[in-house]
């Protein structure tokens, strides 16, 4: 325990208000920037903020979770905090309708990070349509730290891989697959991953998207004995742990089957303890 | 015009004396650690923990939320570590952070509310126990106990019997039945010094994709802001007729008029749950904003409001600057 009045969970956590210092809609995606002043240094790659959505009379009454894609600092705004955001229902519409300079209701940084290793490793990325998101900025740092970083993200369709310019600097390979073709290769993420990590030529997996794609990704990683850590996507009513609506079941220490809060001992989990068979089941 | 120094923002329940009404909604705080990062869990009435079963409950499957115009349904199905280890852990360090603590306790049986009691009869630093008893009864057809006057009585009588009379009893009743006055009298007989009112009610939202029921557990509890016309009405109905029985009442409140209209509907406490979610600190925004009201409106306590909806004649004494407040949403 951290101090009396401390709660070590979610501990650089706060409520803020943020300003819109940009909004671009990028394929189908909108990339948004915003001022998060010195939680920025808090920020790492795999954690995520909780936006309140729909404006004060709102009858949305539950924040929204997006993965911080990366932070920066700039000179005339401090700490800023990048998000892609697919505008798929009412309360993401919302916020990809916000003009620069609207102030949002945003408590950040929360949540697990990603696992840096502290020595340089062989890093393969993969993201499934927006989970790619936070990977740009994971990639960052494990370039920083001397590490190849190769990347393989996945779609349905073309307009779905989020794929920035500015985010290919820091891989060292991209290679992109779609369902429909209708960019890269066709076919699934997962279709070159065998031969990918076969004879060791991998370290580490990290993978951010939809359950399917973390499940499929697990199971060959466990084959092949390399470690995955992936960012899992559950519901989150609340997204600070207090509501339980997010869990994951996760074999424990003790051997036995485990109710996670994917808000709090996650989003980023231990794909090899994620029992995927067990996500939406009924249990005793 | 009253100011804050004089102001007695205080409730009882029982025996005990609480220094603001503000609680948070069981299940909606944890046991509270999560929160200590947003606010001293000190300076509200008190935590409510989530209801703890005799043993660890993994609980329903995901998804476990779905969210309704105003409001979320959930089916979390009372995941929890059990009743030894909610007590090694969580009460010890809740009083760490001198916090006051309700401990919710939900049974399958009369038997297990009892047993639940009997372990939490000498742990010190508890300051009232809620029994909820809107779940299951597996010894009656799976009927909820709050929805059946002898059942919710036959729980009341066991934990007041083990319980014994220091520790106030607070019972947990559901707005899904008839008449919910019944329930509260009978409870009430039954030893319970105070009520919570109302937990949620049962709903169920369809994918529209999928074309099944969207929850793991198919249905859920429906709360917030959408609920609260109809908790306002189960606490007032019941405070005309145990006028003298300390109310929680709760339902969407998510701001100190919200909590205000409880208060004057014949609440002495309110607690405030879903709301926690769309803001970690909700509960300190209703009680500073409900405090502030209390105030302005002339009050020179917090029980001078309490049932002030119920009195009869409009032009009294209390005749508050009306504005339009009353109005909006
Ligand atoms: C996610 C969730 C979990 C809940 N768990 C419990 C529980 O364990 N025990 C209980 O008595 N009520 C539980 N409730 C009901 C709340 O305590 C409260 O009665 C209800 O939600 C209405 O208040 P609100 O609209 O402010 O949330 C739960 C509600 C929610 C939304
Ligand atoms: S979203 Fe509420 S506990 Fe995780």
């Amino acid at each position: 325990m951290v101090g009396l009045n401390m709660s070590p969970i979610n501990r650089h956590a706060r409520q803020i208000e943020a300003v819109v210092l940009s909004n671009k809609r990028v394929g189908q995606y909108h990339q948004i920037m915003i001022s998060v002043h010195d939680l920025a240094q808090h920020a790492r790659p795999g954690n995520f903020v909780a936006i309140a959505v729909g404006g004060d009379s709102s009858a949305l009454i539950l924040r929204r979770a997006f993965a911080i894609s990366r932070v920066s600092h700039r000179a005339d705004y401090g700490g800023t905090m990048e998000l892609i955001v697919a505008p798929h229902g009412a309360g993401s519409r919302w916020l990809c309708s916000q003009m620069d300079g609207a102030s949002l209701d945003v408590v950040v940084p929360l949540g697990t990070a990603f696992g840096i290793p502290t020595t340089p490793v062989r890093a393969l990325l993969i993201g499934g349509g927006y989970g790619s998101a936070p990977l740009f900025g994971l990639a960052e740092v494990l370039k920083g730290r001397g590490c190849r970083v190769d990347m393989i993200l996945g779609a349905s369709t073309s307009g779905k891989i989020y794929a920035p310019q500015e985010g290919k600097r820091s891989v060292t390979s991209l290679n992109i697959y779609t369902e429909d073709g209708s960019a890269g290769a066709t076919g699934k993420v997962t279709d070159p991953l065998r031969e990918m990590i076969a004879d060791g030529s991998v370290d580490v997996i990290y993978s951010c998207g939809p359950m399917g794609m973390l499940a499929a990704i697990s199971k060959i990683a466990v084959e092949a004995n390399v470690v995955h850590q992936c960012a899992v996507e559950e519901s989150m009513a609340c997204g600070i742990g207090v509501c339980m609506t997010c869990i994951i079941p996760m074999r424990t220490d003790s051997g036995e089957v485990g109710m996670m809060r994917s808000c709090i001992e996650g989003p980023v989990m231990d794909g090899e303890k994620v029992q995927w068979n067990l996500v939406g089941k009924p249990h005793a | 015009m009253h100011n804050a120094s004089t102001f007695d923002f205080s409730t009882k329940i029982g025996h005990t004396w609480f220094p603001t009404p503000l609680f948070t909604a069981s299940g909606c705080a944890s046991s509270g650690k999560e929160l200590a990062q947003f606010f001293p869990l000190s300076e509200i009435g008190a935590v409510v923990t989530k209801s703890i079963a005799l043993k660890p409950r993994l609980g329903r499957p995901t998804p476990r939320m779905a969210e309704t115009p105003s409001g979320m349904l959930n089916s979390i199905g009372l995941q929890g570590p059990g009743i030894d280890a909610f007590l090694a852990d969580d009460i010890p360090w809740l009083m760490t952070q001198n916090a006051r603590i309700v401990v919710s306790i939900s049974g399958e049986t009369v038997d297990e509310y009892s047993i639940l009691a009997r372990r939490l009869r000498s742990v010190p630093g508890i300051s009232a126990v809620e029994v909820n008893i809107s779940c299951p009864n597996v010894e009656n057809r799976g009927l909820v106990f709050a929805c059946d006057p002898v059942s919710s009585r036959a729980v009341i009588e066991g934990v007041r019997r083990t319980i014994g009379g220091d520790i106030p009893i607070i019972a947990k009743l559901s707005p899904d039945v008839t008449d919910i006055t019944e329930i509260a009298r009978e409870v009430v007989s039954a030893g319970a010094d105070g009520l919570s009112l109302i937990n949620t009610l049962l709903g169920m939202v369809i994918n529209t994709q999928t074309m099944r029921p969207h929850l793991g557990g198919k249905t859920g509890g429906l709360s917030g802001p959408a609920i609260r016309p109809v908790a306002v009405r189960a606490v007032y109905q019941v405070h005309q007729v145990l006028p003298k029985i300390p109310i929680i009442g709760m339902g969407g409140i998510r701001s100190g008029r919200d909590a205000f209209e409880f208060i004057l509907a014949g609440a002495s406490g309110v607690s405030v749950g879903t709301a926690i979610f769309g803001n970690p600190r909700a509960i300190m925004d209703v009680q500073n904003e409900l405090k502030e009201i209390l105030i302005s409106r002339g009050f020179a306590s917090l029980s001078e409001a309490v049932g002030y909806a119920h009195r009869e004649d409009s032009t009294g004494a209390l005749q508050r600057g009306a504005d339009s407040e009353e109005s909006e949403g």
